[in-house]
């Protein structure tokens, strides 16, 4: 029973990172219809201009970086690091994507491999981030903030860390934040018109070209936040071309599918979806594969409901 | 919606409606003798005449240009977007390991090259090559048959799925077994999951390949590429590629062109894995069948043209032989790779070559050049 719950708690935390990843991939691909290859490397990049920036301010602050520093030093760190691949993410879509708005969908898809790898690899260079992997500086305690027993006599403990808590409430508040944009305001109703029909939404007044640029700011800056707590998580930073965060990138792109890809509600659903999977799989079958459990399960979906699990059947346009 | 047919549309025999079967044969024949021949001859001659250096490269080169030529079947010829070929590379190079290497343990009890040139040893690895090829090809099929009614982007996903869940299922695999003596007495749960060296990679495999199987298969693989290309079964694939739902309403059945082409690339890229894992100071392992090989792959094909065979030979080439030269600019390579790659979709999608082979590049030229002469 307690090991149910603790492998629950872990899946809920790693969900909620897939969940923000995925919620990227999902608003580019409702809008523009291609997998966007490079989301997955603006989550190294949150991740890596997090470490930078968190490790100048604590030297700053007294170049102490084994005490524990101020509460507001994470919520400085995320929002810059929010800020900074938000613009990044507008800057690919200016540069890369907006030039072949009108090409077939594979040339782009071939241009996001392209930017992928020129992100991967350009992070890598010895004056940005460096090929080695770094230690990210630990801005919250890693202390308990609940311990359940259970039992009788009171002999099964499950711990719930303060830095899986802040995660999905961190998690949680951002995608609560994006529903509202999404579904409340005019912002989001013009993006939803846009992909619906980017054509017809021109034809409204809906400036396509500016929607689709916040779309891309909008899914960069959910990606840095995932890429910071990633980073709270696992601390050992991976160089930015390692294999683990391609990886990292394509469970959350396969969650935007599992979910019905174009579905901001099916992103979150499936994310934690596959996040259970992935965790239930890794401890009660075998860790060894828990990759494979994830990619299963995305084949069994594409066969059953081959639109997601959320999405609406969609008829071929002649 | 017009559908493209690339090459000679005035060939006699297609607009007389059926080829005579010596014909057929002819045409495949003396095209593979030829390059059976070169592949002879480079064999014998250029390791003479440039040295070990370059001609290590040269076998690498073979070895891109079958894989890339494999991919382009997919990919360019039939449209669709694979982005895990290396995984059905991995899977044909472990296969053909486990038959060289276990077959010379149990055939001659040692796993060291066994027998010259064309000795048994030698055919015992082109056998090899042929059962790899056999193995990916019903890997192809069983992907490529429920994944294959997907749309395009889907594909690539799960393609690129297929590949990473090889490379996890290959850590997971039993030590290599030392010596005839150890194997003769191995117990079950050494044999399954199969001895091929977990994640450490399958190391020991008799080093068999050299410029003269890897020229002999390329010369298969590209003959066989472009036959495809110009027959009616590739006009199919093509017409595919170009407008899936007019190519389905002139009763080409979609899916099963899809799943022909995918076989069939699996099944080269099986010669080509068993290729690379038996080139000496290789080890192949499971990295080999993830995603950044299989984007090397992919990046060939895009940059020498979609559907050009001889375009993707002259990429394939050039992107091995170039970081060779820019050893000191290793880790400027991939980056500028990455920069070739966007500019190219920008400013010339198509690829260097476009559908086009070289030749045919040179004698437009020509015409042209004759045009504004008279």
């Amino acid at each position: 029973m307690a090991d149910f719950i603790q492998t629950l708690v872990t899946a809920l935390a790693v969900g909620s990172l897939y969940a923000l990843i995925a919620l990227g991939y999902t608003m580019v691909y409702g809008i523009l219809k291609f997998i966007n290859f490079a989301h997955s490397d603006i989550v190294v990049l949150g991740a890596w201009i997090s470490f930078t920036l968190s490790r100048f301010i604590l030297t700053r602050l007294g170049g102490d970086l084994a005490a524990a520093p101020p509460w507001w030093v994470g919520l400085v760190v995320l929002a810059s690091a929010m800020a900074a691949c938000g613009l990044i993410g507008f800057t690919i879509e200016r540069l890369a994507y907006r030039p072949l708005r009108r090409a077939p969908r594979i040339n782009v898809l071939i241009t996001a491999i392209g930017v992928s790898l020129f992100l991967q690899n350009f992070g890598q260079l010895p004056f940005i981030f460096g090929a080695s992997p770094q230690r990210m500086p630990e801005l919250l305690p890693n202390r308990e903030l609940l311990r359940l027993t259970f039992g009788d006599p009171a002999g099964e403990v499950v711990v719930i860390g303060l830095v899986d808590a802040v995660i999905f409430v961190t998690a949680g508040v951002l995608m609560l934040a994006l529903e509202t944009l999404v579904f409340r305001t005019r912002l989001g109703t013009a993006m939803r018109a846009v992909s619906f029909n980017t054509d017809i939404a021109a034809l409204m007044g809906i400036p396509v070209d500016r929607i689709i640029s916040f779309t891309f700011v909008l899914g960069s800056a959910l990606a840095a936040a995932a890429g910071f707590l990633y980073a709270m998580r696992y601390p050992g930073l991976n160089q930015p071309a390692d294999a683990i965060w391609v990886l990292l990138g394509l469970k959350a792109f396969v969650a935007a599918v599992i979910g019905g890809i174009g579905n901001v509600r099916g992103a979150v659903l499936g994310g934690f979806l596959i996040a259970f999977v992935e965790q239930f799989g890794a401890f009660y079958a075998s860790s060894n594969y828990r990759d494979v459990y994830v990619f299963a399960l995305l084949i069994v979906v594409l066969l059953v409901r081959p639109t997601g699990l959320l999405g609406s059947p969609l008829a071929e346009k002649v | 919606v017009t559908v493209s047919a690339p090459g000679k549309t005035a060939d006699p025999a297609a607009t007389s409606g059926r080829l005579r079967p010596l014909q057929v044969a002819w045409n495949s024949s003396w095209p593979l003798a030829a390059g059976i021949a070169v592949a002879l001859l480079v064999d014998g001659l250029l390791p003479g005449a440039v040295g070990p250096y370059y001609s290590r490269i040269a076998l690498d080169a073979g070895i891109a240009m079958t894989m890339a030529l494999s991919l382009n079947i997919v990919n360019g010829m039939t449209g669709q977007f694979s982005i895990g070929h290396a995984g059905f590379m991995a899977l044909g190079g472990y296969t053909a390991g486990l038959l060289t290497y276990y077959g010379s343990l149990w055939l001659w009890g040692s796993t060291a090259r066994h027998g010259g040139a064309f000795g048994a040893g030698e055919w015992l690895f082109a056998a090899s090559c042929l059962a790899a090829a056999l193995v990916a090809a019903g890997a192809g099929y069983a992907v490529g048959l429920p994944s294959l009614r997907l749309r395009g982007d889907y594909l690539a996903i799960v393609t690129l799925g297929f590949g990473e869940i090889v490379r996890v299922i290959l850590q997971q695999t039993n030590p290599v077994i030392r010596d005839a003596e150890s194997l003769r007495n191995a117990a079950w749960n050494q044999l399954i999951p199969p001895p091929v060296g977990g994640s450490l990679g399958f190391v020991g495999l008799p080093k068999y390949t050299n410029l003269f199987w890897v020229y002999a298969f390329l010369a298969v693989t590209a003959v066989a590429a472009y036959r495809l290309k110009n027959s009616s079964l590739g006009r199919a694939m093509i017409s595919v590629r170009e407008d899936e739902i007019a190519a389905q309403a002139v009763g080409v059945n979609v899916t099963r062109q899809k799943v022909r082409a995918f076989v069939l690339a699996a099944a080269f890229a099986g010669i080509g894995g068993s290729l690379f894992a038996h080139e000496s100071a290789v080890i192949i392992t499971p990295r080999d069948a993830g995603f950044q090989r299989s984007f090397d792959y992919v990046i060939m094909t895009v940059l020498g043209g979609r559907g050009s065979i001889t375009g993707v030979m002259v990429a394939a080439t050039v992107l091995i032989a170039l970081p060779e030269f820019l050893r000191d600019f290793e880790q400027y390579r991939l980056v500028v790779f990455a920069l070739v790659l966007i500019v190219m979709m920008l400013v010339r999608p198509e690829g260097l070559f476009g559908v086009h082979e070289v030749w045919e590049l040179w004698a437009r030229r020509r015409r042209r050049g004759k045009k504004t002469n008279a």
